[in-house]
């Protein structure tokens, strides 16, 4: 069977665009130049659609869509921006900054922070529910660096980097609703994780100071080695 | 097994029934057993013993009558009468009184309307047949559509002829069975599944667990006709574990039915083949909804992921899946049987057949009644239910579980179908309905079911797993008599959000009883106003 995917226009934000059917709405609108805000997502690791914060507008439908894993259709009219969607984006990065402890001024990665950006950028500069603030462990097991569970924000970029591209599988999740961890592999220290290579990609694609490299006041995290690796794979297949 | 060799064994069946001159069925399903309806069926069977009478009088294990809130229950099958809440060392009464004028005492009146305004059709082999004998459900006709599918009709017959009937998938959402069974038949892929959700978690509800425990055989033959219809091989039943009868009476079927070549390969002396497992389900309620429900079947971390693709297409395995609950295909069988038109001219315009709804709360007839579509809730709760207890005021009543809401007194005239219900802010559900009398504080109970949605949120996308917990905290506060006219108003806020932006069912339908109790109760969370500070 070959393989071959048809092209398809649609309109984003009033712009005229075309995608192939396989591309989401969030990787047409990149190629164009327009921004939507996300946390799960990065290039290179599958879609979980689990933040929310790419939910996007179609014209016609009531139910907001993430951008992340919608594909596009032929004659869709999105919209990436409105009054409601920004409302909204406000709304879930509120939650996120009660949900657990992400005190900036105290964080490794304070001023490199993508939760932080985000918060800036979309004009949250407070929140109107009560901090949760739930007692979670810090393990600094690891020779090299440090899971604090109080900046995690469960994008499980972790999870799947670890999984897709190291090919480890240290990392997976335990628990439900608030009680949700991340642990290495069977909840044991990670410093004991069997799994781990020591690799550092998890620690480098945490949006958040969750995980961090000892030794380091201020932690400038590298994502840019997945958009590489990715590349290089891809050639070589 | 040939369609032939089915007659033969409901003939023998039959004989063998016919022999005897009594009947005493014993309701064997959880509610009555937790009476320890186990124990009266031992009593009747040495009492019988000892009078001689094994011969002449046939004590038998069935499944639910309905009426649970007067177990155990006693059916004799001659006359019909039922005995209820009948103990022990009731066995020597009833059985002297045998052929002979009922014994008053213990008599369940069955002209009553629970009993005359009822209609079954997936109930009709509940406390009727043994669940655990696979030759009297075939007494009764079961498995003749089965054979009927499989010698007389094509794939495309059976999915007209659901198509036809109007059934709507009895889980809660209601979609279109029949469109459903079709698309998953033009899906081009070779490896193909049905799956059957009996993953029933709201609270209050048991429609499902009493079919899986009354008349297992009747969602295998389902099972296995919507696995000709669509080209299926391999099926699953995901059970949750709590439902430990269930699992073990389906269990039993499914070795049976195997046994009598009504499963596995070349059904009915066909090239069909088809088998079945149970996958029984760790306690998640989100693992209800079909993609975590599938992911859970894959041995995966039971979480929602975004549709579409809809499971018709990639389904388990990446394979195109058929996922209907338990109640839809137990109402396979007779349309097949009888037609679909038939099923269709029961009902309302658009919700078609009948419903199991399971009566729980403050309601003298708690149990599980069977109904067509377009009763009213008064006639359930009133009629049927026989009323509030204790000469208390009805409050309202919440269908439809953790997704659903509260419908007060005001509309009890309704005619129960989906639409009606989600046009008054509630949904049909999979049929539990708790009736709550004016004892009931309604911010009270809009917690409850935060407080399990929230403890049930998977926690993978950010409304469901922290929008959850904060409007339970905001529905304590109110409780607390500590907020304000503006924290109700940023709790409106936060429902329109989890409601809009959440990845799954459970946290989009999870504000549902604030926003009901809200909109019908409204005085009652102003009531828990604290003074405002001018």
């Amino acid at each position: 069977m070959t393989t071959v995917s048809r092209v398809k226009t649609l309109k984003i934000d009033g712009q005229d665009l075309s995608g192939r059917e396989d591309e989401t709405i969030l990787e047409v609108a990149a190629e164009n130049g327009l921004s939507i805000p996300t946390l799960c997502h990065l290039d290179g690791l599958t879609e979980v659609g689990a933040c929310r914060l790419c939910l996007v507008e179609l014209k016609g439908s009531p139910r907001l869509l993430p951008a992340c894993t919608t594909h596009v259709q032929e004659g869709m009219e999105i919209s990436t921006d409105s009054e409601r969607l920004r409302k909204y984006r406000r709304m879930i990065l509120e939650l996120l900054f009660t949900e657990r402890n992400h005190v900036c001024s105290i964080c490794v990665s304070n001023g490199h922070c993508e939760l932080q950006k985000l918060a800036h950028s979309v004009g949250m500069d407070h929140v109107r529910y009560p901090y949760l603030y739930p007692k979670q462990p810090v393990d600094a097991s690891h020779e090299r660096f440090t899971i604090d569970h109080n900046r995690c924000i469960l994008c499980t970029r972790c999870v799947r980097v670890c999984d897709e591209v190291e090919g480890a599988h240290t990392w997976d999740l335990v628990g439900r609703g608030l009680n949700t961890r991340v642990i290495s592999d069977l909840a044991q220290p990670w410093g004991e994780s069997p799994s781990c290579t020591s690799c550092g990609k998890c620690v480098n694609l945490c949006p958040t100071g969750a995980l961090s490299a000892k030794r380091v006041a201020e932690m400038n995290k590298k994502p840019q080695f997945l958009a590489h690796l990715t590349v290089m794979r891809e050639r070589k297949r | 097994m040939s369609p032939d060799e089915l007659k033969e064994i409901a003939q023998t069946e039959t004989e063998a029934h016919d022999k005897f001159e009594h009947h005493l069925n014993v309701c064997m399903a959880a509610g009555c057993l937790s009476a320890r309806a186990d124990q009266v069926k031992d009593a009747l069977e040495k009492e019988v013993k000892a009078k001689g009478l094994e011969h002449r009088c046939q004590v038998k294990g069935v499944g639910c009558m309905g009426l649970c809130a007067a177990g155990p229950l006693v059916q004799s099958e001659r006359d019909g009468t039922l005995y209820k809440e009948v103990k022990a060392e009731d066995a020597a009464p009833l059985v002297e009184n045998l052929g002979k004028k009922p014994l008053k005492k213990l008599q369940c009146r069955t002209d009553v309307p629970f009993f005359q305004k009822q209609e079954k059709i997936v109930l009709e082999n509940s406390g009727i047949i043994d669940p655990e004998r696979i030759e009297d459900y075939i007494r009764v006709g079961g498995y003749t559509a089965l054979a009927k599918v499989l010698t007389e009709m094509s794939p495309g017959q059976v999915t007209d002829e659901m198509i036809k009937s109007g059934l709507r998938g009895r889980g809660g959402a209601g979609f279109p069975t029949g469109l459903k069974w079709s698309t998953v038949a033009k899906a081009q892929n070779g490896q193909k599944y049905v799956v059957c959700n009996a993953d029933e978690g709201d609270p209050g509800a048991f429609m499902d667990r009493s079919v899986l425990e009354s008349d297992p055989h009747r969602v295998l033959e389902g099972l296995a006709i919507a696995a000709y219809a669509v080209g299926a091989q391999q099926g699953y039943i995901y059970v949750r574990a709590e439902y430990p009868l269930a699992v073990e009476r389906l269990n039993t079927a499914i070795r049976q039915a195997r046994r009598r070549g009504l499963l596995g390969n070349g059904i009915c002396g066909t090239t069909f083949n088809f088998d079945l497992e149970v996958r029984l389900g760790a306690g998640a309620f989100v693992c209800g909804e079909e993609t975590a429900l599938l992911a859970s079947i894959e041995g995966k971390r039971g979480t929602p992921r975004p549709r579409p693709p809809y499971p018709a297409e990639h389904g388990l395995w990446d394979s195109p899946t058929l996922i209907n609950n338990v109640e839809t295909f137990a109402n396979v069988a007779p349309i097949i049987l009888r037609g679909g038109a038939w099923f269709a001219g029961i009902g309302t315009e658009k919700s078609k057949g009948t419903k199991v709804f399971a009566l729980a709360g403050r309601i003298h007839n708690t149990g599980l009644i069977e109904v067509p579509m377009g009763t009213t809730l008064r006639e359930i709760i009133f009629e049927i239910g026989g009323g509030i207890p204790g000469g208390k005021e009805f409050k309202a009543v919440q269908t439809g579980g953790p997704s659903g809401g509260c419908i007060p007194a005001q509309h009890l005239d309704v005619a129960v179908d989906y639409d009606s219900l989600k046009e008054l802010g509630s949904i049909m559900g999979s049929g539990g309905m708790i009736v709550m009398d004016d004892t009931s504080d309604m911010v009270d109970v809009a917690r409850y079911f935060m407080e399990f949605c929230m403890t049930e949120s998977c926690g993978k996308c950010v409304p469901c797993r922290v929008g959850t917990a904060q409007l339970h905290n905001m529905l304590l506060k109110i409780g607390a008599g500590q907020a304000t006219r503006a924290d109700i108003a940023l709790m409106e806020e936060l429902c329109d959000l989890v409601r809009n932006t959440s990845l799954c069912g459970l946290g989009q339908t999870a504000p549902n009883p604030v926003l009901s109790t809200l909109r019908y109760f409204r005085e009652e969370y102003e009531k828990h106003l604290a003074e405002e500070v001018v």
